[in-house]
């Protein structure tokens, strides 16, 4: 295949190593927020208190990771001066104000326990925002050139969502004793499941360019996030109900397979915009052209 | 598109950049740097032809290709040479994205990037589907505003303004000026389109191999470029996509499916809380 001395044709994205780590501390933060609501109304009160601070927490480190990316850090509130529906980044910058706003009024609230009504309304304000903090990161990376990413549009707000309950689960499963930490497990080892069986059938569906996801440094993330993603929901599933620590080192090494599989995902897209075969080949075909044709050079022969 | 400027809109200008005339000068490199103070970002020999500047990005906003077609001793050579800028998309990616509205599309139709209140988030760099945008990262020049979350490097995105400065003034952009066989082409795009038709029917009746209209149509997955081309081989041998698609084309159905998904999620939260809390 024929490319320009083989450069890529397009850019590689500039983003650094926080944007990984934010889709998952968005992700562990999005989810938190809905596990701690619906445990406050099927009234585990401990499980709602720890997840509202595992929320809070995640949803005050998120920010600093974006800032901290930015080029031009000081000029961070740009981000609100407008609002675009067009822009991912624009609607997702907007619900994590409001998601982070929200959960740690709730959280602090919680923490002293007072003023229990607004707590209660904080708590169901984070969580209606953020189940979409939690998925918008997919829709985000999928709104790109990037093929793996572009072409992935219709399956990574389900990896990253799975991804975000199996690491929303896994938070609450270290932090609350196992008597209380039913719903956590169960969300631990479900959403590790899923995120395998959504990973699979991504990368079929993909075909060539599902390639770059079993490849290279993304590879090595993919085979780390699976092995640490069920090993833990194993261990989770084995003897997280009777044993403290048993839960804990299950759910430490479920969060660690749940930020590989975000760097996974990030790597690959870099390798996909490197190699310009990815970028190529797929609109070759998209657009009806058959295989590169032979230029003769001998029969250029146009005068001017 | 232009609607929102009432009576301010100007006719939609562009380039049309005929391959087949280039004679792989730079002028075009040289005159853009110049007047556009865009900053020296390293001089190297690639060994790659002629060319040593390899690509579009945040320091290069014209870039003059060359590629020797044919073995050597067996056929006749052909240099391809062709002056790549940026296409000020009818639908631009880069726009579209842009969280601050930093991009925006000016009363002439072209695409520019407003520099003072660009916050360097990088979303736009993935998005160009020509990879032509790119974030500086060459030392700031201007005082650092807050000292301590500051970062030293320029940190904004760079990339072709279609010489905004100099439309508003009544100039045409300084790389067609400076071109000295017409291949770079500035104008009223709907000229440049009937114009671009002329010259390719002229080509083919001379029997010219391979040369072809890039960008042209207005019905390609951008709505047609700004800035098109005459090409003499596919696009992908310049290094151009084939079949560029501006990806927000795709987000309401990007929307819809984070919707479902987001509807998923919250139901597998509940679901996990049937059989109580142990």
């Amino acid at each position: 295949m024929s490319s320009y001395y083989g450069r890529p044709v397009l850019k590689e994205p500039v983003w650094q190593r926080e944007i990984p780590w934010y889709f998952f501390t968005g992700g562990l933060g999005g989810a938190s927020s809905v596990l701690s609501l619906v445990a406050r109304v099927s009234g585990n009160e401990l499980l709602a208190q720890r997840s509202i601070q595992i929320a809070s927490a995640a949803d005050a480190v998120s920010p600093l990771l974006l800032l901290s990316d930015l080029g031009r850090p000081e000029r961070f509130l740009n981000m609100l001066r407008v609002f675009k529906v067009t822009s991912p980044m624009s609607v997702g910058s907007w619900i994590l104000a409001y998601t982070s706003a929200a959960s740690s009024v709730s959280a602090f609230l919680n923490t002293i326990g007072r003023f229990k009504r607004t707590a209660d309304l904080a708590r169901l304000a984070s969580a209606g925002s953020g189940a979409p903090l939690a998925v918008y990161t997919a829709t985000l990376i999928s709104d790109t050139a990037i093929p793996v990413w572009h072409e992935a549009r219709h399956e990574l707000p389900f990896l990253f969502g799975s991804s975000a309950i199996a690491s929303a689960g896994a938070a609450s499963t270290i932090v609350v004793p196992p008597s209380d930490a039913g719903p956590a497990r169960r969300m631990a080892i479900g959403g590790a499941i899923v995120e395998n069986v959504v990973m699979k059938a991504m990368e079929k569906r993909l075909g060539m360019l599902g390639e770059p996801y079993r490849q290279g440094e993304a590879g090595n993330y993919a085979k780390l996030a699976k092995a640490c993603s069920l090993g833990g929901a194993a261990l989770i599933g084995l003897g997280g109900r009777r044993s403290r620590i048993a839960a804990a080192a299950g759910g430490t090494l479920l969060l660690a397979g749940e930020a590989a599989l975000r760097w996974s995902v990030f790597k690959a897209g870099f390798q996909s915009a490197r190699d310009p075969k990815y970028t190529v080949t797929p609109q070759r075909e998209r657009a009806g052209y058959g295989p590169p044709s032979r230029t003769r050079p001998d029969s250029a022969e146009a005068s001017m | 598109m232009l609607d929102s400027y009432g009576t301010e809109a100007k006719e939609r200008v562009g380039f049309f950049t005929d391959t087949s005339v280039c004679i792989g000068c730079k002028a075009c490199e040289v005159a853009c740097k110049e007047w556009n103070l865009v900053p020296e970002d390293g001089l190297v020999w690639t060994g790659e032809s002629y060319d040593n500047t390899s690509e579009l990005g945040a320091n290069t906003w014209r870039h003059v290709a060359f590629i020797e077609q044919g073995e050597p001793e067996v056929d006749a050579l052909r240099w391809l040479m062709s002056s790549d800028v940026c296409k000020h998309c009818t639908h631009a990616a880069c726009l579209d994205v842009c969280p601050t509205g930093s991009l925006i599309r000016t009363e002439y139709g072209t695409v520019v990037v407003q520099e003072d209140i660009c916050n360097g988030c990088g979303y736009c760099v993935p998005a160009c589907p020509f990879g032509v945008i790119d974030k500086r990262h060459l030392p700031r020049q201007d005082p650092p505003a807050l000292p301590l979350i500051t970062k030293k490097e320029d940190g904004r995105v760079w990339k072709c303004t279609l010489c905004y400065d100099r439309l508003k003034g009544g100039h045409e952009p300084a790389c067609a000026k400076a071109c000295p066989t017409d291949s770079i082409q500035f104008g009223p795009l709907d000229d440049l389109r009937e114009r671009a038709e002329r010259r390719l029917e002229k080509l083919q009746a001379q029997n010219a191999n391979g040369a072809r209209l890039y960008g042209n149509d207005p019905d390609d997955g951008v709505g047609g470029f700004g800035a098109f081309f005459l090409l003499l081989d596919e696009p992908e041998v310049y290094g151009l996509p084939p079949d560029p698609v501006v990806t927000t084309r795709d987000l309401p159905g990007m929307w819809r499916t984070a919707a479902i998904a987001t509807g998923a999620l919250i139901a597998g939260v509940a679901a996990a809380f049937v059989g109580g809390s142990r």
